[in-house]
């Protein structure tokens, strides 16, 4: 469950976000919007990376101002750029990486890292460098390197937008396997059709709230 | 095709089932070595155990060949000055040596994972904690370099491109501007990542 209780944030001289009150415990949820609506920022509030400058968010039943450490060990962030967040040369070591400090051993690591990229179809990449990848291989290896926390929450931010046509889909049919609640941000439309919930943003407020149709129509009509 | 970038390279030679501890070592001793012998007949049989170890590790020519490749030009006008200034036989001592670290530099690397030498170096430098460090924030800044060369080679590649589209393919500034831009937001961002990834906390 996601909870936002009168949420402002202003950057510099601008009020990114104003007044976001609203509680999310449907399990697809989009929010879209135009560029500068405050999209990204409300999906960094979700695990603390950007904090309220009034009002609180709540994730999983903490407040994300006093327990970012711990939200974070439960919310997963896929980025928009892949290229951004692989951090270890390898595949297998980018997705190790994220299992270090959790007091696994060598071969529990080597077995989730392992299971892991066979479900996301990267298994026989294991070793190659990760820079040698796709576009569309670089963003699963990044989902993989957040699926393997197991997090409770997943928290995408334009995920689909450097991808093509084929890993755009391929990233859409896991999403709708994945068991975790998912927050995505989203220009791809397509991807909200079977979501549960879809929000519009604009100007930092929710102007739109509902089914997939009615919410991407209202959006379509600001955007004309 | 792996090691062209300077990346581990897969294998299951005896050179990569050594601990990543002993291959450091190794090379820190051999290097030390290297600086202090001048005799050529030495350097040769130098030359014939790194290219032995190179063998051994079967990672191939081109992987073996991207490890000294790049210090090419380097090691020619070093080798040119040297002979101006100190004859053929020290030129030909000095590039040597200079040759050799590199190329076994490059096969501790091509052979031992990224992850592997971060907790070698996590080891190694735990006592650095009474002075305030955090050994494993040292380890990731290696990592973090290591990663950050294709990473910059794509950046550059791209505004290379923008520049060549636009037609200012010779200006300085209309490279090293964006270039310099875009390193440093794909410097937030990769911070921005490592803190969702939990590396603050």
């Amino acid at each position: 469950m996601i909870e936002f209780a009168d949420v402002h944030v202003r950057l510099g001289q601008r009020d990114v976000l104003r007044g976001i009150t609203v509680a999310l415990p449907e399990r697809r949820v989009g929010v879209v919007g135009a560029n500068g609506s405050g999209k990204s920022t409300l999906a960094r509030l979700v695990n603390g990376l950007a904090l309220p400058t009034a009002g609180s968010v709540t994730v999983l039943g903490l407040d994300t101002r006093r327990h970012a450490a711990r939200i974070r060990r439960g919310v997963g962030f896929l980025f928009t750029d892949p290229d951004a967040q692989i951090v270890m040369p390898t595949v297998a070591e980018d997705v190790a990486f994220s299992l270090r400090r959790r007091g696994l051993s060598r071969e529990e690591v080597e077995r989730r890292v392992r299971e892991v990229l066979d479900r996301y179809g990267l298994g026989g990449h294991a070793d190659h460098p990760a820079h040698h990848l796709s576009g569309g291989q670089k963003q699963l290896l990044a989902l993989c390197s957040v699926m393997v926390l197991e997090p409770d929450i997943l928290v995408m931010d334009e995920p689909t937008t450097l991808l093509d046509l084929r890993h755009s889909r391929q990233v859409a049919g896991l999403l709708r396997e994945l068991p975790q609640q998912v927050l995505a941000v989203t220009h791809d439309l397509p991807l909200l059709a079977d979501f549960d919930r879809v929000l519009v943003l604009d100007e930092g407020r929710i102007v739109a709230d509902g089914a997939p149709a009615e919410a991407i129509g209202h959006y379509r009509k600001l955007m004309s | 095709m792996n090691g062209l970038n300077g990346v581990y390279v897969p294998g299951t030679s005896p050179l990569h089932r050594l601990p990543a501890g002993v291959k450091l070592a190794g090379l820190a001793v051999a290097c030390t070595v290297l600086v202090l012998v001048s005799s050529l007949v030495v350097l040769a049989g130098a030359a014939v155990v790194v290219a032995a170890l190179y063998a051994l590790s079967r990672v191939g020519t081109a992987a073996a060949w991207a490890q000294v490749r790049p210090v090419r030009w380097l090691a020619l006008a070093l080798f040119a000055m040297q002979w101006v200034f100190a004859g053929l036989p020290g030129a030909a001592a000095t590039t040597s040596r200079v040759v050799l670290v590199v190329a076994l530099a490059g096969l501790v690397t091509i052979t031992t994972r990224t992850s592997a030498m971060m907790a070698t170096l996590e080891r190694c430098l735990r006592p650095a904690r009474f002075v305030g460090l955090d050994p494993f924030r040292l380890s990731l800044l290696l990592s973090l370099t290591v990663r950050s060369v294709p990473v910059m080679a794509a950046l550059a590649t791209r505004v290379r491109e923008a520049q060549r589209a636009r037609g200012v393919e010779r200006s300085l500034r209309a490279f090293a501007v964006p270039l310099v831009v875009s390193a440093l937001r794909h410097a937030d961002a990769l911070g921005e990542a490592l803190s969702a990834r939990g590396v603050d906390d």
